[in-house]
């Protein structure tokens, strides 16, 4: 199925019908640092209704990487990053991070779904900064930051607090902690929404549209708080973004989505200057 | 009213008392069935929700007089279990106002939005622990204009345990006329007494609402007019709609853009 | 302790006739609710103070205060001041009165609800002011107050057997008189209780799918 979704990728390296084995690889400019296969998407179809919005996807994502996704809307790119944080399930075919499957679980030797329990244990190592931010309202935005690290990792709060304030100081709202989320500017409260989703020090964050829902003249905050993310850690990130300068900065990879399956892939200068698909050469005319 | 003596005052008062009570102690069991059968009802195992949602449907089509007839004539009779009056009024108004409760929970909780759930899930929050923390917290300060509707609901429905010899203010007024043969002037002073338990009720619900509010960072509300200084107004509806607007609009404030 | 069927089969006859009476109050006192529901919403937006004031301290004043309690002054006050009405007719009154000041509320709402471009359209047309209302607003305020409505018929007729206390025999008074005769108390009150839960359910799954219909 994927081999025949990306007919024209000659740049597919490893193995010939795994996309995104190519995809990662594609990128890697330096397989020694690569580090190991982190997540991967076997056969996953997913449906709503009689809208197919993945067809049979396959994909991997090598540890460290920034792997950016781009396409028209309801192109199946926000159905990744859900189904990565269990938000959805597949409807066919596995996942599996570092190794371990997120949607299914071994019961002897067959696979059965996962149980909740067993998806909150993996997806631990998942983060996800949302679109419309998602801080609770309830809480201040120390409390914010704080809440999961002491109640779900179990870290004292003296630690959790130490942590939160280090990483309001890296997104720059070291003075906003002890106030509600509804007090502060969208662009605050996204960064915040980073700063929360870091504390829980994921090996993998997902960031989904995370500019979308900001006035323009907020975007560029955010997007500094996530370069220099992207250039100071070694946290894999997917990322669905409209933001195709942002895209070209961090990213390792990009991938181009269209209805439900990945047409092309390659590194950002490669996929920006010389798409080799016409459908990636409209949408890239379209937003650039 | 001059001819109401002292002795009959004090009758009066003591229904008072006894009215007052019966509202406190149905409003407590109402919450704890309203919360119960509520949360029961976004259960994500289907059975738990089709239990919970009988509940609800079949106290919702009971009349509370009816029901409050039969735990004092038809459980003693039927099964042998005999409640001292005032608590067999207050299980029975606890479980009829706590049945419409719980549609103020359920739509209170399906009105804070989905990213907030997603959210917590996301930083890997048991599903306790998500109810607890960030969606209850949220739908509390929705819930407490309905509840106040509700409470007022249940203040006059008090009134119906005086039919079963319960000596609350109605039937304290009943007393009283006899006594003195005069009907205009006790029920003009019942009625205003009620209806200064109405305000009260109203007020401490308003002061609840405030804290509610501003623990999730929204201003108090304003209100003007005429109903302010009345105070019991904005109340559109009695039960069976209470419920129906619980579900209506949603805050969602984190998810409404700029501050 | 045995569920005796035989007094069910008794306590048929006496059922039906309070049935019949419930239905009766019922419809009289919906009528009367949402007449005057409606009078009470067009009197709170008159732009005379002397007749908004009054209306909605009246209609505050009932609304906060027990139905029950109400029944008795009207059973009880009237007569002293010389108006002698029989019980059912006291039983409407209470009960409609009481559900006006709900369906004032309704009224107001769906009236507050028609797009303010109705009135300025309306304007537009010059036309006069009752025909502004009977034509234009009403017709469209009361099409989405329906199933509210519909809503205060439902809880109407669960405050209907308050109604046996001031002597009417709806339901629960034809159970009340029948149990303390034959003492067969807890067949009838069991008949009366399912009765009205197996007329409320249909009505409000009615009301529901009324609502859905109505308003969108």
């Amino acid at each position: 199925m994927s081999a025949d979704s990306t007919p024209n990728t000659p740049k597919n390296t490893a193995s010939g019908n795994d996309v995104a084995s190519g995809a990662a690889s594609g990128a890697s400019t330096n397989p020694a640092v690569d580090g190991s296969e982190l997540i991967r998407f076997d056969k996953v179809t997913k449906r709503f209704g009689s809208h197919t919005v993945l067809d049979a996807l396959d994909m991997n994502v090598y540890s460290g990487k920034h792997v950016t996704l781009i396409g028209p809307s309801g192109s199946g790119k926000t159905t990744i990053l859900r189904l990565l944080m269990t938000l959805l399930k597949p409807d066919e075919g596995t996942i599996t991070l570092a190794g371990e499957y997120l949607t299914h679980e071994k019961k002897g030797d067959k696979l059965v779904p996962a149980s909740d329990k067993h998806s909150r244990q993996i997806r631990k190592n998942i983060g996800m900064v949302f679109q419309q931010f998602n801080l609770f309202p309830n809480m201040k935005v120390l409390r914010n930051i704080t809440e999961a690290p002491v109640h779900v990792l179990g870290l004292d709060k003296d630690a959790a607090e130490e942590r939160a304030r280090e990483l309001l100081d890296l997104v720059g709202l070291t003075e906003h902690l002890d106030k509600y989320p509804t007090q502060l500017s969208g662009g605050q409260q996204q960064r915040v929404a980073i700063a929360r989703a870091l504390a829980m020090r994921p090996q993998v964050l997902l960031l989904d549209e995370v500019t979308s829902a900001l006035d323009p003249e907020l975007v560029a905050g955010v997007l500094d708080v996530l370069r220099d993310i992207a250039h100071t850690t070694d946290i894999t990130m997917l990322c669905v973004t409209h933001e195709m300068n942002f895209a070209r900065d961090i990213s390792d990879c990009v991938m181009m989505f269209d209805a439900g399956r990945v047409i092309e892939f390659g590194p950002p200068e490669q996929i920006f200057t010389d798409p080799e698909h016409e459908r990636t050469r409209e949408f890239l005319s379209a937003v650039l | 009213m001059s001819d109401i003596s002292w002795g009959l005052w004090k009758l009066l008062l003591n229904g008072v008392w006894i009215t007052v009570q019966l509202t406190v102690y149905s409003a407590a069991l109402g919450v704890v069935v309203a919360f119960g059968i509520g949360i029961a009802r976004t259960h994500r195992l289907r059975i738990v929700r089709f239990l919970s949602g009988a509940y609800f449907e079949i106290f919702r089509g009971t009349s509370a007089l009816i029901f409050m007839f039969w735990v004092f004539f038809v459980l003693p009779l039927a099964f042998g279990w005999q409640l001292v009056p005032m608590w067999a009024a207050v299980l029975a108004l606890g479980m009829t106002y706590g049945a419409y409760g719980s549609e103020i929970v359920r739509g209170a909780i399906a009105a804070v939005s989905p990213g907030q759930r997603e959210a917590a899930i996301a930083l890997s929050f048991s599903p306790a622990q998500q109810l607890r923390k960030v969606i209850l917290p949220q739908a509390w300060p929705e819930m407490v204009p309905p509840f106040n509707n509700l409470a007022i609901e249940l203040l006059k429905g008090t009134a119906l345990v005086s039919l079963l010899g319960v000596p609350d203010i109605a039937f304290g007024a009943q007393l009283v006329r006899n006594a003195t043969t005069r009907s205009a002037p006790v029920y003009t002073i019942i009625l205003v007494m009620y209806f200064v338990l109405a305000f009260v009720l109203t007020r401490g619900m308003r002061v609840v609402e405030r804290h509610a509010k501003a623990g999730i960072g929204q201003a108090p509300p304003k209100r003007a007019g005429l109903t302010t200084t009345l105070s019991i107004g904005k109340q559109t509806s009695p039960i069976g709609p209470v419920a129906r607007t619980a579900a209506g609009p949603t805050t969602g404030a984190a998810t409404e853009g700029e501050a | 302790m045995k569920f005796d069927w035989s007094a069910v089969g008794d306590f048929m006859p006496l059922f039906w006739r309070g049935v019949v009476v419930t239905l009766e109050v019922l419809a009289l006192g919906s009528l009367m609710a949402f007449a005057l529901g409606l009078v009470w919403a067009l009197a709170q937006r008159s732009s005379l103070k002397v007749v908004r004031w009054p209306v909605t301290a009246l209609t505050e004043f009932v609304r906060n205060t027990p139905l029950l309690v109400q029944l008795f002054f009207l059973f009880y006050v009237m007569p002293e001041w010389g108006v002698t009405l029989t019980a059912m007719v006291t039983g409407v009154l209470g009960l409609g009165l009481h559900y006006s000041t709900y369906t004032a509320e309704v009224y107001r709402a769906g009236i507050d609800g028609v797009p303010v471009g109705q009135w300025e359209a309306a304007t537009a047309l010059s036309l006069p002011r009752s025909r502004t209302w009977i034509a234009v607003i009403l017709p469209q305020a009361i099409r989405r107050v329906v199933p509210a409505l519909g809503n205060y018929v439902i809880a109407m007729l669960k405050d209907s057997p308050m109604l046996f206390a001031i002597g009417v025999l709806e339901m629960l008074g034809q159970a009340r008189q029948f149990s303390s005769q034959t003492f067969q108390t807890v067949e009838a009150y069991t008949v009366v209780g399912i009765a009205f839960i197996l007329i409320a359910y249909p009505a409000s799954l009615l009301l529901r799918a009324l609502e859905r219909r109505l308003v969108r």
